[in-house]
């Protein structure tokens, strides 16, 4: 007979049932854009590369941010290295032992969440007057 | 189970250590870079070319990949042994780590060498 107090594994349909505290939000978004990052160091190369590569390479990579595409590409990908970097200054203090208690994981995470928005957003005004 | 294959440090406390030392070297060339790019103002080829041309430069940058590419072998290495597992694929699960791990490092030493080549290739 089926025991419904019987521990379950934790399947992926659990995800949408939910409701994940912001630690775990800022958690697995750190994850994930950890992985893109990794994809993303091959841009961050081929940008060095034709932009150090001659006069006219480095015009077209200034040139090609007035294309809104590759503004909004290169914002995105800003903006997934901001909240990688930021989220890790979160946890290398929390690693110091700073703010480990619930309270302070929960109001260092809103702090990593509204920082990476003004940060994203100055970097995109940045880019766009440049 | 889990499986026990090439783990980065072959120790959880020195992948850890390895982590944030690297970590640390990474933030402070982006914090760096943006230092520079904000006081520069005007970003000309001229003063592009002539950032990467000296040594220091150089040598920061390529400490700064090296330490990104070691920094994501042990970040893709903790992502890859949570999710493929024998739990969740059966008997494929250890050729299919192998077979990612050996993407992951195939990947990050050909980005070690593309930068390589793009600092002193010309």
């Amino acid at each position: 007979m089926r025991n419904d107090n019987r521990p379950t594994n934790v399947g992926l349909s659990n995800l949408f049932v939910f409701r994940f505290p912001i630690t775990a939000i800022v958690s697995i978004i750190h994850r994930i854009t950890g992985i893109l990052l990794f994809a993303g160091i091959a841009f961050a190369l081929y940008v060095l590369q034709v932009s150090l590569s001659s006069e006219q390479g480095f015009n077209e990579i200034k040139s090609a941010l007035s294309s809104p595409l590759c503004l909004v590409i290169t914002i995105a990908l800003i903006a997934v290295l901001l909240f990688h970097f930021v989220a890790g200054i979160k946890h290398l203090l929390m690693d110091l032992g700073i703010g480990e208690t619930l309270e302070g994981g929960v109001f260092a995470s809103r702090v990593v969440l509204l920082s990476v928005a003004i940060l994203v957003f100055l970097a995109g005004i940045w880019l766009v007057q440049v | 189970m889990t499986i026990r294959m090439t783990r980065p440090g072959r120790s959880g406390i020195l992948d850890w250590l390895i982590q944030r030392v690297t970590a640390v070297i990474v933030a402070a060339f982006i914090v760096a870079m943006l230092v520079w790019l904000l006081s520069t103002g005007d970003v000309t080829y001229a003063a592009w070319k002539g950032l990467f041309a000296t040594a220091w430069m150089q040598s920061f940058t390529l400490l700064a990949l090296l330490a990104t590419c070691v920094h994501a072998w042990i970040g893709m290495w903790t992502v890859g042994t949570d999710y493929i597992q024998t739990g969740n694929l059966g008997k494929y699960a250890e050729t299919l780590l192998f077979l990612y791990q050996l993407g992951c490092a195939l990947v990050l030493i050909f980005y070690l060498l593309w930068g390589i080549n793009i600092l002193w290739g010309n």
